[in-house]
């Protein structure tokens, strides 16, 4: 008998950590970005996407909420807002 | 082929047969002889392995726990100290569901330090998770390690197995053995192929977080598994009497049980003078036996109960202890009775040879004398009462 041991690379996306969001989420303004890409890299879910200047977006379906991408963006172009 | 070789240079000549990819180990007494021989073998080419020195025993477990996460079979041994150093990732082995042999060269625990035999090594790692094989005689460890290496790596199991020999008497002793040939070794053990490996071209995630969610059924998996080789290992050594020709049920051995008044439960090479005090009370007349038990883990409750449930009187002896509380043979072995209409009268619990002390003939005439109706608690066998104080 087995339990649950080996785990399939991917299994992660199976994990709605969206859910896990309590207070606030980032918004992404997308008006001084410069597109140093620091807030995709920061994002502890991988859940950040985009391409050059003022394209950067999150899945929040995956975002917990956290912060780091407002706390780490140089421009102050993402701002942490209330839930709705 | 019959050959007359110490028990660690068995052990060895077992291994090299059963080609393992990679060994990994750290010497220690009384194992070092097993290891050197392999060290040996490798450097010599007539085993083709990798032999990897680490620096701790804690990094050999490491080493053959990612060998055997790799898809390759792997080998190591140990003792005393070193079996306990390597316990956090013997736990981890058994988690991961990798089968793997590791021999004990069964030695006492410190403090005070001590080289000797006893079993409270690989007993006090008896939650690990590890199949757990204690051989009589040098014969039975070159059996239980290829018998270890099939169960091991059945799809049913994907569990390690621990096969303990009692240091010294078993490793440094020299006895006839029958020797297997590789094409008989081959026959009853094909390759290892895993149910599944580390690849980088199929990533997969071994050890990963299991919270709450998780976590209990990945030890009820364990806790079946290893119920379940109870009846697993009888099918496998009736496999391996077909190749080899040497009968064991794998789990417990009865001697001349049949009749028997008073009865000896013990493990490991003590049962073999146990056996010849039995035969010379036989020969005076008096009713005695021993029940080996050859698996401590997985813990053979049914057998047990079958062979002592119409003796009047059993003695358990153990060469461990659990401090504070009953021996672990002794509390087991009656745990198998309770509750049940047959059982013996009384099971009474003897510790003898701790830290090398021989156990001779006379100890165990001196079991089988103290087996009367009165039960004993931990009863030392052959202690020295003069080197005893109750103050400092």
């Amino acid at each position: 008998m087995f339990g649950p041991l080996i785990i399939k690379p991917g299994t992660a996306r199976n994990n709605k950590t969206g859910s896990w969001r309590v207070e606030s989420k980032p918004k992404f303004l997308q008006k001084n970005c410069i597109g140093c890409k620091m807030c995709l890299l920061i994002c502890p879910e991988g859940c950040i996407e985009g391409e050059g200047k003022n394209t950067y977006h999150c899945d929040y379906t995956f975002c917990k909420g956290c912060g780091s991408c407002a706390e780490f963006c140089p421009k102050q172009d993402i701002e942490m807002v209330k839930e709705k | 082929m019959r050959e007359f070789l110490e028990g660690s240079r068995v052990v060895a000549e077992i291994v090299k047969l059963c080609k393992p990819g990679v060994i990994s180990a750290y010497p220690i007494t009384p194992q070092t002889h097993i290891v050197e021989e392999l060290a040996q073998f490798v450097a010599n080419g007539e085993l083709n392995a990798q032999f990897i020195n680490v620096e701790s025993e804690h990094s050999a477990a490491s080493v053959v726990l990612g060998a055997v996460a790799t898809g390759v079979r792997a080998y190591t041994a140990t003792s005393s100290q070193g079996l306990f150093y390597m316990a956090e990732v013997l736990f981890n082995i058994a988690g991961l569901r990798l089968p793997l042999i590791l021999t004990c060269a069964n030695r006492a625990i410190s403090a005070p330090i001590n080289i000797w035999n006893d079993q409270q090594d690989s007993v006090s790692l008896r939650d690990s998770g590890w199949v757990q094989f204690y051989a009589e005689n040098i014969q039975e460890v070159a059996d239980f390690h290829l018998i270890g290496y099939r169960l091991a790596e059945d799809k049913a199991m994907m569990l390690p197995v621990m096969v303990c020999m009692d240091g010294y008497t078993l490793t440094h002793g020299i006895e006839t053995v029958d020797m297997p040939t590789q094409e008989q070794v081959d026959k009853f053990l094909p390759a290892y192929k895993p149910l599944y490996k580390l690849d980088p071209q199929e990533p997969i995630t071994m050890g990963h977080l299991a919270d709450p969610d998780y976590y209990m059924e990945t030890r009820f998996a364990l806790q079946r598994t290893l119920e379940d080789a109870l009846d697993l290992i009888p099918k496998i050594t009736l496999e391996f009497s077909k190749v080899f020709g040497r009968n064991y049920n794998g789990l417990i051995e009865e001697y001349r049980l049949k009749d028997a008044e008073r009865v000896i439960v013990a493990m490991g090479s003590v049962c073999g003078t146990i056996k010849e005090v039995v035969d010379e009370l036989r020969a005076k007349g008096k009713k005695v036996g021993l029940l080996k038990i050859t698996a401590y883990r997985p813990f053979p409750y049914q057998e047990i109960y079958g062979a002592l449930k119409d003796i009047p009187k059993v003695g358990v002896l153990d060469r461990a202890l659990s401090l504070g509380a009953s021996a672990p043979l002794a509390a087991e072995t009656k745990a198998v009775f309770f509750g049940k209409k047959k059982k013996p009268q009384v099971i009474s619990s003897f510790i003898a040879g701790l830290g090398g002390r021989d156990i001779t003939k006379d100890a165990i005439k001196e079991i089988f004398r103290l087996l009367t109706t009165k039960e004993r608690m931990t009863e030392f066998i052959d202690l020295k009462p003069e080197l005893l104080r109750e103050s400092y």
